[in-house]
């Protein structure tokens, strides 16, 4: 009984009795689900337009701040490594898909995820033997210290996060409804078959969407990177935005945002609250076990589409 | 005209059923296992048999237990590391309650223990499917490790963390610890491999390797000849836990020596996937030939690097190597998704033919 | 066509009609708001073969899914043997001896032809999982024994060539016939073929005719057929049901059918003119 109430009533008792840390608490996991939504949206792109589970996008965030601080270090401007970077990650898309999707067009999904793992550890491993396995500092000129709203803590570079993260879903949702190419992908989400009736090149979708996708990756790696520095650990913490993905569902953007959000403010709580007395660091699995949970009792995620099987 | 099936006519079911057809096949067996058992212990070094043979051994036993899962029954895992990390404490937790347990017993029960938690895992199994299931055996990786790290009666209220293995005996005979020799070991390992490798290979040629099988092809189609999916799914989420399990109370107690979680970290579970990639999915052949470019490639680029006289050669070979296995895995699953075994099988066929192609 | 007729024509009826073996009652099947089946009642008796024709989105691969249980009709019942059930799972289907082969083949690819067949026999084995490991006792009895019947499914269906080959390799004609080695290998009381001659060429059409007469002559087997090809049908069957957008147009015999006016408006006239 003791142990029950240890586990279960005595976090929901010190929540209570301090309700501004929670809210800091509850607020400083949301603008980290930020982070994880950035990862997740990547993930949906390729996977609506694609089919394709693309395990690399974790990959890609940590290859696309490993060349940006790259440049920023070399001396060059912001702009200047910006761009350059954007341009390798056109490269990299233009590779992918000629090299890996090309060949590997009307295999089962399940190889294409596999393969998509092959590009992940491909990726990691060109980036450090490039740039190198050091932590590198990132700074982007975003202020770090926290500004206070109402007696709570806000860390102002987890605001600026938020700021551009709204940006950047505000400008894809732009892209996807009024450009032609944002139709074009949109057409080929929904049926390729009739897409490419109607000639659209599935080639051409896949590379344009395998550069949006990089792109955000960029976006997501700058981010992380001036938060965490760049290294090679960004990689594994983006892996959770999977967990994000499982739950917000696969084909869903609106999903990936309201996905990382859940598992960012929901390991945080956890950790906080719950941490100590589990015996610590349950941030670890927190969000993978979260989501295999949700799958046992909603294996479509809160806004995917419903698989019906048939014969 | 070496290797030749004409002239070798099986007169009943029971010898077509045989797991080598032909002669030359089950000669080439018996050369191999004469160069293990026998040439092994008595030429190789300590430091080939402890750092090559040893995790050759306990990797392709581990591959072995993955593939029955993901090449055998379709079922992808990334959680290999949690079940062996499972294996491996369930074992120390049992050879230090029962100090005279024989180390055999010990094995299996601690097999037996991590089948029992790779059901568990396995459930989801049943609702989802592809990298549903993937993300959901991530859940296994990082829930087991943590569990093995943070809560202190996995080790027995050690305080460092890293605690060595004890020595144990099976039949009598020392084969963990200290006091047993490195051949000791490496004879013991490879006697557990051998045994587990023809158990594998009886389940996947017969009923249950079947419904594996037709559980990965088509589990509708499976369902309608009446194979339970649930029955099949958790059976190969149980044998390749056991193998799992076992291959981590290897590595720990006849490898390492010490018993920690974070040497079954992610990385592991990624490397036993691409062994089985790479080797050849569905194979049994492959585990071996996957175990062992994966532990010898790093060796290989290590000592490569160092002979073109590189700076931090250590850490540029740990990048090529994540490039090279990356490009591999790619490569195979274009060009070859069976993997290294098949192309074994090509060359059989080919030397069937030869010396006339056609 | 004139060869098939002239071949089924020349096959003496042997076999006898018993007892209602299956019997479908008001089945209502609907997805989400789309009507699959309508208020369907047929009965099937012991040894006869029953075809189910109807056009395109008549609801006859419905029909089969619903009597083997992977689909849960919403209304109506089903009785087997004179026993009615609420429901019908595929795996009491399997083991009740009720088998099937599919419209777009369902075989496990990776698999050879002989592992296909002997799939079929899965629910025939008893062998535990450690005596499988150990090929030992009952798992080695086994094995041989349902090897040798199986050997003589593929004798009787002319396929020991591939015996090894992984069907994945193997034209779509002889996919078919695995597929109805794999369905014969559970022994079946009933056999549910959804157009097992769909994309075959005459000479591939007029061996799997033959077959069908063979297994339902020498085993007994009661065939259901799904078939778009008239003159097999005509041929070869003894009752026919006709569906037309999910509803029960006519039963009766061939000859019976093929008079009904309906019939002839909705499905027959088109096809003969």
């Amino acid at each position: 009984m003791e142990i029950l109430d240890l586990v279960l009533l005595e976090p929901i008792r010190n929540i209570l009795d301090a309700p501004l840390f929670f809210l800091e608490v509850l607020i400083g996991g949301l603008m980290s689900g930020v982070m994880y939504a950035l990862v997740a949206l990547g993930f949906v792109l390729i996977f609506k337009a694609s089919g394709v589970f693309n395990f690399a996008q974790g990959s890609m965030v940590l290859f696309a701040a490993l060349f940006f601080v790259g440049f920023m270090d070399a001396g060059l401007p912001m702009w200047l490594a910006f761009l350059l970077t954007l341009a390798v990650m056109v490269v990299l898309a233009y590779a992918v898909e000629r090299m890996v999707l090309r060949p590997l067009v009307n295999q089962p999904a399940i190889t294409l995820f596999m393969a998509t793992i092959g590009i992940t550890f491909f990726l990691d491993g060109l980036g450090q033997a490039i740039w190198g396995s050091d932590v590198r500092r990132l700074d982007v000129g975003i202020p770090e210290d926290p500004i206070i709203i109402a007696d709570i803590f806000i860390n102002q570079f987890d605001l600026y996060a938020a700021v551009i993260c709204g940006t950047l879903v505000a400008a894809l949702a732009l892209f996807f409804q009024y450009t032609p190419t944002g139709r074009a992908l949109r057409a080929v989400a929904d049926d390729h078959q009739a897409a490419m009736s109607v000639g659209i090149p599935l080639s051409t979708v896949w590379t344009i969407v395998w550069i949006v996708a990089g792109i955000v990756g960029l976006v997501a790696g700058v981010m992380w990177g001036a938060k965490l520095g760049v290294q090679f650990n960004l990689s594994l913490i983006a892996l959770k935005a999977l967990p994000a993905l499982i739950l917000g569902g696969l084909t869903s953007v609106p999903g990936a945002i309201i996905g990382g959000l859940i598992i960012g403010a929901g390991e945080k709580v956890a950790e906080v609250f719950w941490g100590e007395v589990l015996g610590g660091a349950i941030e670890d699995w927190f969000a993978y076990v979260l989501a295999m949970v949700f799958l046992l009792i909603r294996p479509e995620g809160l806004f995917g589409e419903k698989i019906i099987e048939r014969v | 005209m070496i290797y030749r099936e004409t002239g070798q006519f099986k007169t009943s079911y029971a010898a077509d059923q045989a797991i080598l057809r032909l002669r030359e096949d089950r000669i080439g067996l018996l050369v191999i296992l004469a160069i293990a058992y026998v040439v092994m212990p008595l030429v190789a070094s300590e430091y080939w048999l402890s750092t090559i043979m040893l995790p050759f051994l306990i990797y392709a036993l581990a591959a072995l237990g993955l593939n029955i899962l993901t090449g055998y029954a379709g079922q992808i895992s990334l959680g290999t590391g949690g079940f062996m990390a499972t294996g491996a404490f369930a074992a120390y937790k049992l050879a230090t309650a029962f100090p005279g347990l024989d180390f055999v017993v010990v094995l299996v029960l601690a097999g037996l223990i991590t089948a029992f938690v790779g059901i568990l895992f396995g459930l989801p199994s049943l609702r989802i499917k592809g990298f549903y299931l993937a993300v959901a055996t991530l859940a296994a990786q990082f829930f087991l490790l943590w569990l093995y790290n943070k809560i202190p009666w996995f080790t027995n209220y050690s305080a460092s963390g890293v605690i060595s293995a004890p020595t144990r005996t099976a039949f009598g005979i020392p084969v963990t610890g200290f006091e047993a020799s490195v051949t000791t070991k490496y004879l013991f390992v490879l006697v557990v491999v051998t045994l587990l490798s023809l158990a594998a290979k009886n389940m996947t040629r017969l009923e249950v390797g079947r419904s594996w099988m037709a559980i990965r092809d088509m589990d509708i189609a499976a369902e309608i000849i009446g194979i339970r999916p649930l029955t099949a799914k958790l059976s190969a989420f149980a044998v390749s836990s056991f193998y799992c399990g076992i291959a981590g109370a290897l590595w720990a107690f006849s490898y390492t020596g010490a018993v920690e979680a974070l040497a079954f970290d992610i990385g592991v579970s990624f490397r036993v996937l691409f062994m089985i990639i790479i080797g050849g999915l569905g194979t049994i052949l492959g585990n071996y030939l996957g175990a062992a470019f994966i532990v010898l490639l790093p060796i290989f680029l290590n000592n490569a690097l160092l002979g073109l006289g590189m700076q931090e050669a250590v850490a540029m070979a740990s990048h090529l190597e994540a490039m090279i296995m990356g490009a591999l895995i790619v490569f195979f699953l274009i060009v070859e998704p069976h993997g290294l075994a098949r192309l074994w099988q090509i060359l059989k066929e080919k030397l069937r033919k030869w010396p006339f192609p056609y | 066509m004139s060869t098939v007729e002239q071949r089924t024509a020349a096959v003496t009826r042997r076999r006898e009609i018993g007892e209602v073996l299956l019997a479908v009652e008001n089945i209502e099947l609907r997805f989400g708001g789309v009507t699959a089946l309508a208020d369907v009642s047929f009965d099937v008796r012991r040894g006869e073969i029953r075809a189910i024709i109807g056009p395109n989105g008549a609801g006859k691969s419905s029909m089969l899914n619903v009597i083997n249980g992977f689909y849960q009709p919403q209304g109506g019942t089903i009785s087997w043997k004179g026993q009615r059930l609420r429901r019908m799972r595929p795996h009491f289907a399997a083991k009740n001896g009720i088998a099937r082969t599919f419209q777009n083949i369902a075989l496990f690819k990776g698999m050879t032809t002989l592992d296909n067949i002997m799939t079929g026999r899965i629910l025939k084995m008893r062998a535990s999982l450690l005596e499988q490991a150990l090929y030992w006792g009952r798992a080695r009895r086994e094995e041989l024994e349902h090897r040798a019947f199986v050997e003589r499914i593929i004798d009787f269906l002319e396929i020991q060539h591939i015996r090894n080959t992984p069907v994945g390799k193997l034209p779509y004609g002889l996919q078919k016939r695995v597929e109805l080695a794999r369905a014969l290998a559970m022994e079946p009381e009933l056999l549910l073929l959804d157009e097992p001659m769909a994309g075959m060429n005459l000479e591939e059409k007029e061996d799997m005719v033959r077959f069908i007469l063979d297994v339902n002559e020498e085993f007994g087997t009661t065939v259901i057929l799904i078939e778009h090809d008239m003159s097999v049908v005509m041929d070869i069957s003894d009752r026919v049901v006709v569906l037309d957008h999910g509803r029960l147009l006519a039963d009766g015999t061939p000859d019976e059918v093929s008079r009904d006016p309906r019939v002839i408006e909705a499905y027959l006239g088109v096809v003969h003119d």
